[in-house]
């Protein structure tokens, strides 16, 4: 069982066009930002929004030329979509009932499904009775009762508060693995991506701008975007064996390399200072600081000058080095941990 | 609907932002209801109260009645039958002239029913563009008949449906659609399964309204179907008639239109119209 | 916005005041002329029988031509209702009826000069011009095969069906009883039913499209017309002179010319 297809889907001022191929038993997480394009990707893979063009095989039958009825999927919305007027139960024994399965059967099959996500007691249940997370897994039991052979998850979790969230997501985890077909889901939360998904497809203006496994997408990230999401700051530049230039600044790394490059390191291996440090570290500029944030426990200094970069540093430090906007300091960061490799 | 998807929008319970009753609104409002009410009243103040009974058990009062009841009853069933299919072409099928269509869909409603009639008699009349043919071809005439009349209470209320049911369907959410059809729901399957039972209050808004219209109508039923007693006389024409000769008699065969009516529909919107 | 929303608030109580006025006042412009006796711009309104549309209307202009400044306004319709809206404090100056039962429920309700007859009108078959059930004379319309269109008993072109039924000693059973002689005799027209008892005048004045066939019994349920100013008539002197116009000699021709038959 494999998914393999090019999706192109034209509308005025935007253009879908994404190679996919998944391998059975794989989880690919489409992640990108609003706009991206991946719910329209997913929705082509439904057969709810017609492709301009290209083609999509699911165990090298056509899926494209199918109807979303005739397509051997299943999917979870969103916000799940379970149908109102009827029970737990019934929203899950819909897809066999559709599928010709005789009532009794099809009920029993829901059953069984509802028993897996743990939501045994809850059969009778209307979907406003039940919290997020109930539904979360009513929706996952329902998309699965069909026995699909492509199971597509639209921002499965996004609708869920964080404690539900973080209880759900590992849950959903074992589920996933248990599914021998191919899973493609859609995210813009990488912690969701990076739990979840065996491989990430990072998607920007309808197209794939990175794929690759979860630790090495956020290792070594080759958009502003991905960088942002897995907190790196990220330059582009040009590599001479030692270093990176970038701009009028060269950037040394522990890795060798020539030709164009990026190079990235934590905003928490900047290390600031009001005068010109002793021992002269290898990374130093001159930086004006832009701003001064909260950054969870730490503080986050936007910096200006050769590069853009943050830093986030304690409070304390804050406090010693006396900081404020428009001041002109010192930033380090240390070779060993600037990471750099071809772009 | 809305209100169902209010599970964590539900305020606490109190007035809604300020206390203090707005008497721009409040005053039509009152104006309003007089205006509807009064009429009521004068129908009600002008009864023969002592004759009533007697003249309730007229033989023909609950024989106009009965069919009033039957003929707006299946005048219903007929433009649910035909108007909820209609009404979903209309929301969710898109096809070149759908605008025309809507429109041509409201026109009995602009319509003096009296005109109505006369529009059905020359389709369907015994010499109408097709009644010349139903004639012929089954020997069925329709003027003058009870199927008439339920013909001309239908032609004037479906509208009523099918406007209703479409702002159902428009208003619905119809990603539960296409939730239904990744589960592999045909379209048929789709429409019974699914957006009949999302859109059901709608519905049923719209054949109360259609059922109401139909119990009242005159003007069409009497041009088309004519006036008979026990085929094709239904209340209105009976209170129309009465009121050329005997007023008072007229006043109570309203009352007993009016009384039916309310009880019907009261019944109806606490079960079904009225928000839970 | 909420400017324009309050202004539009203030504005319908205001609105529907004003439609309840001009509803109350609908009499006026009768009673103002009135009042201005001068005899310039004055007002006759005549509710009459709609078997007299045509020569009234004709009467009318007459009338207009004789007294200039004068106009005639015509309310025609099923003499019942008319009747009805009379008794409910229509404004109208002269009542024309097409039988005297119903002249009697104006009478009865409210002071009426004493109302003189001044036509009769008689039944007549009318059937389609190609006369498709083959109807000849009263008889044939017992023939359950033969659709047969009355005017319902309350009003006068009912009553006197009944009327010359009975004088014939014949049941009929019709398809429906229609609300007054014109939507019957439309039925007609229309070719919906085979025959349908009507007056005279309404054949003739339906000019070709339907067929008269007289009948002996009609002899026996001659309705009568009467005529009366009303007591309250707005235009006074005015209305008493339009219907010495009916009753004159001028006015007799045009109602026989149109199939009346003097009384």
């Amino acid at each position: 069982m494999s998914l393999r297809g090019r999706l192109i889907v034209t509308r005025p001022a935007f253009r879908l066009d994404l190679t996919l191929e998944v391998a059975p038993g794989e989880v690919v997480a489409l992640l990108g930002p609003n706009g991206a394009g991946k719910t329209t990707a997913l929705r082509a893979l439904a057969g709810l929004t017609a492709m301009s063009e290209g083609q999509i095989s699911l165990d090298g039958q056509p899926l494209h030329v199918l109807a979303a009825e005739q397509r051997p999927i299943g999917m979870v919305f969103q916000d799940y979509l379970l149908f109102p007027h009827l029970s737990a139960l019934d929203n899950v024994a819909f897809g066999p009932r559709c599928q010709g399965v005789a009532k009794a059967e099809a009920r029993r099959t829901a059953a069984a499904l509802l028993e897996r996500v743990g939501l045994a007691g809850h059969a009778a249940a209307k979907p406003r009775q039940l919290s997020g997370g109930q539904a979360q897994r009513v929706a996952l039991a329902r998309a699965l009762a069909v026995r699909p052979r492509l199971l597509l998850l639209d921002e499965p979790l996004a609708a869920l508060d964080a404690h539900t969230r973080l209880e759900i997501r590992s849950e959903l985890r074992r589920h996933l693995a248990d599914f021998d077909g191919v899973t493609v889901l859609v995210t813009h939360d990488p912690l969701d991506a990076m739990v979840l998904a065996d491989r990430l497809i990072v998607i920007e203006h309808g197209a794939i701008v990175q794929q690759g496994a979860p630790g090495e997408v956020a290792r070594r990230p080759r958009t502003d975007y991905v960088a942002r999401l897995v907190g790196l700051n990220l330059y582009r530049g040009v590599a001479d064996g030692t270093g990176v230039k970038v701009g009028e600044l060269l950037l040394h790394s522990s890795e060798h390399l020539d030709g164009a490059a990026f190079v990235a390191f934590p905003p928490a291996a900047v290390a600031l200072y009001r005068t010109r440090p002793d021992g002269s570290p290898r990374n130093l500029w001159r930086a004006r600081i832009d701003g001064i944030e909260r950054h969870g426990d730490n503080v986050r200094v936007h910096l200006d000058g050769p590069i853009a970069a943050f830093a986030d540093i304690t409070p304390a430090a804050v406090a010693d080095l006396d900081l404020t906007p428009g001041q002109q300091i010192w930033a380090s960061v240390k070779a060993t941990e600037t990471h750099a490799y071809p772009a | 609907m809305g209100p169902r998807r209010g599970l964590t929008g539900r305020r606490p319970a109190g007035r809604a932002a300020s206390g203090r009753l707005p008497w721009v609104l409040v005053l039509p409002a009152v104006l309003g209801l007089v205006f509807l009410v009064l009429p009521l009243a004068g129908l009600l103040i002008r009864a023969p109260w002592p004759t009533l009974l007697a003249r309730l058990a007229e033989p023909h009062v609950l024989e106009a009645l009965r069919l009033s009841l039957v003929c707006a009853t299946v005048a219903t069933a007929v433009c649910l039958l035909l108007g909820v299919p209609l009404a979903w072409l209309l929301a969710r099928v898109d096809f070149p002239g759908r605008r025309l269509v809507r429109a041509l869909v409201t026109v009995p409603l602009v319509l003096p029913p009296v005109v109505g009639g006369v529009a059905l008699l020359l389709v369907l009349g015994r010499r109408g563009l097709v009644g010349q043919w139903l004639e012929a071809t089954f020997g069925i005439t329709l003027p003058f008949t009870t199927a008439g009349v339920i013909i001309a209470e239908a032609f004037v209320a479906m509208p009523f449906l099918v406007i209703s049911v479409e702002g159902a369907l428009r208003g619905a959410d119809q990603r539960f659609e296409e939730a239904a059809a990744t589960l592999g729901a045909s379209r048929w399957t789709i429409f019974r399964r699914v957006t009949l039972p999302l859109i059901m209050p709608g519905v049923v808004a719209g054949a109360v309204l259609c059922w109401a219209r139909a119990l009242g109508e005159f003007g069409a039923t009497i041009t088309f179907a004519g006036n008979f007693p026990g085929t094709t006389r239904t209340m209105p024409l009976a209170v129309y008639l009465a009121l050329e000769t005997e007023p008072e008699a007229a006043i109570v065969l309203s009352l007993v239109l009016l009384a039916v009516s309310v009880i019907v529909l009261a019944s109806l919107r606490d079960r079904w119209v009225s928000a839970p | 916005m909420f400017r324009r929303l309050s202004r539009w608030a203030i504005a319908l109580p205001v609105v529907l005041a004003l439609a309840g006025l001009t509803g109350c006042g609908s009499g006026e412009p009768a009673t103002s002329a009135s009042a201005s006796a001068g005899g310039e711009a004055k007002e006759v309104t005549v509710f009459a029988a709609a078997s007299l549309t045509g020569t009234f209307t004709e009467l009318g202009k007459v009338f207009e031509a004789a007294h200039p400044g004068t106009t005639v306004r015509f309310n025609f319709g099923s003499s019942a209702t008319l009747a009805q809206q009379i008794v409910q404090g229509a404004p109208a100056d002269v009542f024309a009826a097409a039988s005297p039962a119903t002249m009697k429920t104006v009478s009865d309700a409210s002071p009426a000069s004493s109302p003189s007859t001044f036509v009769r009108n008689k039944l007549q078959i009318a059937v389609p011009a190609d006369n498709p059930a083959k109807v000849d004379d009263l008889k044939d319309l017992t023939d359950t095969k033969v659709k047969v269109a009355l005017c319902a008993e309350q009003v006068p072109c009912g009553a006197a069906a009944v009327k010359a039924l009975d004088a014939a000693g014949l049941k009929v059973t019709p398809v429906t009883l229609e609300q007054d002689v014109k939507a019957t005799l439309t039925k007609v027209e229309l070719g919906e039913v085979d025959a349908a008892l009507v007056y005279k005048t309404d054949v003739i004045a339906s000019a070709g499209k339907v067929r008269g066939i007289e009948f002996p019994e009609a002899d026996q349920a001659i309705n009568d017309y009467p005529i009366a100013t009303l007591a309250k008539a707005p235009a006074g002197a005015a209305a008493q002179q339009f219907v010495d116009l009916v009753l004159s000699q001028q006015g007799k021709d045009v109602l026989t010319k149109a199939g009346f038959e003097a009384p």
